[in-house]
């Protein structure tokens, strides 16, 4: 029986040992969600169902990075998203270097490249950087040949949170698509909002912000009449809380930056609170079942009431879990470029 | 790769040789170890999944017991991890493994890589008695001291050859082919 291979015998081709069901990306850093497709997302969740299947077990070990170097470089303060790509590390036999900017040669002034520069020497594989200036991962990822994860810089990108957000909707509703997501506060001030708005619109989620007018930038949304297809145009602004809040699915608070009522942006807290604070009664007029989110830290009594925080409706432990399995995934993702190194393997 | 090459392929077992390979199998497990009791069937993705299940099929229709089957994937056990594979996982899910004897299931067994990197995967889940692993088809060419307890067919190959196992559940077709390519 002489014919050619069908498409799908070809997909199963082997490359030597292993069954073929090569990751289709070749990433190596995580920057923002705006270069992430819907396929890769898809990804990074199957994948991180395999990382939670790993977290429940008596003995959360295994060897997948065995020999790679982490190294967490955090100039600015963080519990969760720190300790959780640590966690992640070590779950999966990386080691895991945490430099952080107090206490270390930043202190003294070094330059961000320099002391980046110092890391890759004592072979970094693998760099995660918190930096107060947007842009910091996108420079290290130019200049470094060690692979860069994103967690948080400036007022730009926070990926690792947004897909453990929309994986923590996933899990719950089991979709993205078709959700109605309301992030309510300082969009303004906020990576989480930026990376939530790319990754959200991306999965086809209906996203609504909402925030006091000066914490809301106010060419957010201008100029994209001119491009119909990004993705934005879908994004609706809404000044009242309580509509805003109506049929929602998903209920997204974010952390009101206290130095920002300083910086003159509202005239109290008590104010901002009475007028945008999430409570057991605005959570009324969202869907019965909606989910309640929060980035953290939270300022309970501010932008969430404890009793929501706490509540039935809140994940907001359950993201923290889910952020340790996605950063998983994620290190898993990136250290080596695929394609090339299997089409290397192919020539030989 | 190019689409054009010429590929000689030959059915090496038909659905029905499949069948009576599998029955077989599950008469070989039940046979060594005294009927199914305290025995735990675990497919490895993505074929030895369907293959676990019908083994343990067979094993209820004969023996009138529920095997328990389970799935494992050993994405995070390769060995060639840091070397750049970054392959999609599937769920792992496997019952209770205790002191209870394990069979192993695939489709092909070829180097023995995958063998070994699951049976890292189950000794971390928990302390089975024994581990014994049933093979669809044996292709030779092994690179690790590994032998399958339970073989549904031997096939001796060249290195440049291919084995693809089709199974209903997932393409739709029962059938083992080996396939060639010509140089053009």
């Amino acid at each position: 029986m002489t014919q050619s291979l069908s498409a799908q015998t070809r997909a199963r081709r082997t490359n030597g040992s292993y069954p073929d069901r090569t990751s289709r990306t070749g990433r190596r850093h995580v920057l923002d969600l705006d270069d992430f497709s819907v396929a890769e997302i898809e990804e990074v969740f199957q994948n991180a169902d395999a990382m939670r299947e790993v977290m429940n077990r008596d003995i959360k070990k295994v060897p997948t990075l065995r020999g790679k170097t982490v190294i967490t470089l955090f100039t600015e303060a963080s519990t969760r998203t720190r300790v959780s790509f640590e966690q992640a590390g070590k779950i999966l036999s990386a080691d895991v270097i945490n430099v952080s900017g107090s206490g270390s040669s930043v202190e003294k002034g070094e330059s961000l490249y320099n002391t980046a520069l110092t890391l890759q020497a004592m072979n970094a594989d693998i760099i995660v950087i918190r930096h107060s200036h947007s842009g910091a991962p996108h420079f290290l990822a130019r200049n470094l040949d060690a692979c860069v994860i994103n967690a948080g810089d400036g007022t730009h990108a926070h990926p690792t949170q947004t897909l453990l957000d929309m994986y923590t909707m996933r899990e719950r509703f089991g979709r993205v698509e078709g959700l109605k997501v309301v992030i309510v506060g300082d969009i303004l001030y906020s990576r989480v909002a930026r990376s939530n708005l790319w990754g959200l619109t991306r999965m086809g989620a209906e996203v609504t912000l909402c925030a006091p007018p000066t914490l809301i930038p106010q060419d957010m949304l201008n100029g994209l009449s001119d491009a119909p297809d990004h993705p934005f145009t879908s994004v609706k602004i809404e000044r009242d809380v309580e509509k805003a809040l109506e049929g929602a699915d998903v209920v997204y608070a974010l952390r009101l930056q206290l130095e920002r009522q300083r910086a003159g942006h509202l005239p109290s807290l008590r104010e901002y609170s009475r007028t945008y604070g999430i409570n057991a009664e605005r959570l009324e007029l969202a869907k019965p079942g909606a989910l309640i989110m929060h980035p953290g830290p939270m300022n309970e009594g501010v932008e969430i009431d404890p009793e929501v925080a706490h509540g039935t409706r809140s994940v907001i432990e359950e993201q923290v879990t889910n952020g340790v399995a996605i950063r998983m995934a994620l290190l898993y993702g990136v250290a080596t470029p695929v394609r090339e190194q299997l089409f290397r393997a192919d020539r030989n | 790769m190019v689409e054009s090459e010429a590929t000689v392929e030959r059915r090496i077992l038909t659905d029905d040789e499949i069948r009576r390979a599998l029955i077989r199998v599950a008469h070989e497990v039940m046979e060594r170890n005294g009927g199914v009791e305290g025995v735990v069937l675990v497919g490895m993705h993505t074929r030895g999944v369907p293959i676990a299940q019908r083994i343990a099929g067979f094993a209820q229709q004969f023996e009138g017991v529920e095997v328990p089957v389970g799935m494992l994937d050993i994405g995070l056990y390769r060995d060639d991890v840091a070397a750049g594979a970054r392959p999609v996982m599937r769920p792992t899910s496997i019952p209770d493994i205790q002191g209870r004897t394990v069979v192993l299931v695939d489709d092909v067994l070829y180097t023995g890589r995958t063998v070994r990197a699951a049976m890292d995967a189950l000794t971390d889940l928990g302390r089975p008695s024994q581990i014994q692993l049933a093979i669809l088809v044996d292709r030779g060419h092994r690179e690790l001291p590994i032998r399958a307890d339970y073989v549904g067919k031997n096939v001796p190959t060249s290195l440049d050859e291919q084995v693809y196992v089709r199974l209903v559940e997932i393409d739709g077709a029962d059938e083992v082919i080996l396939a060639r390519e010509e140089e053009p």
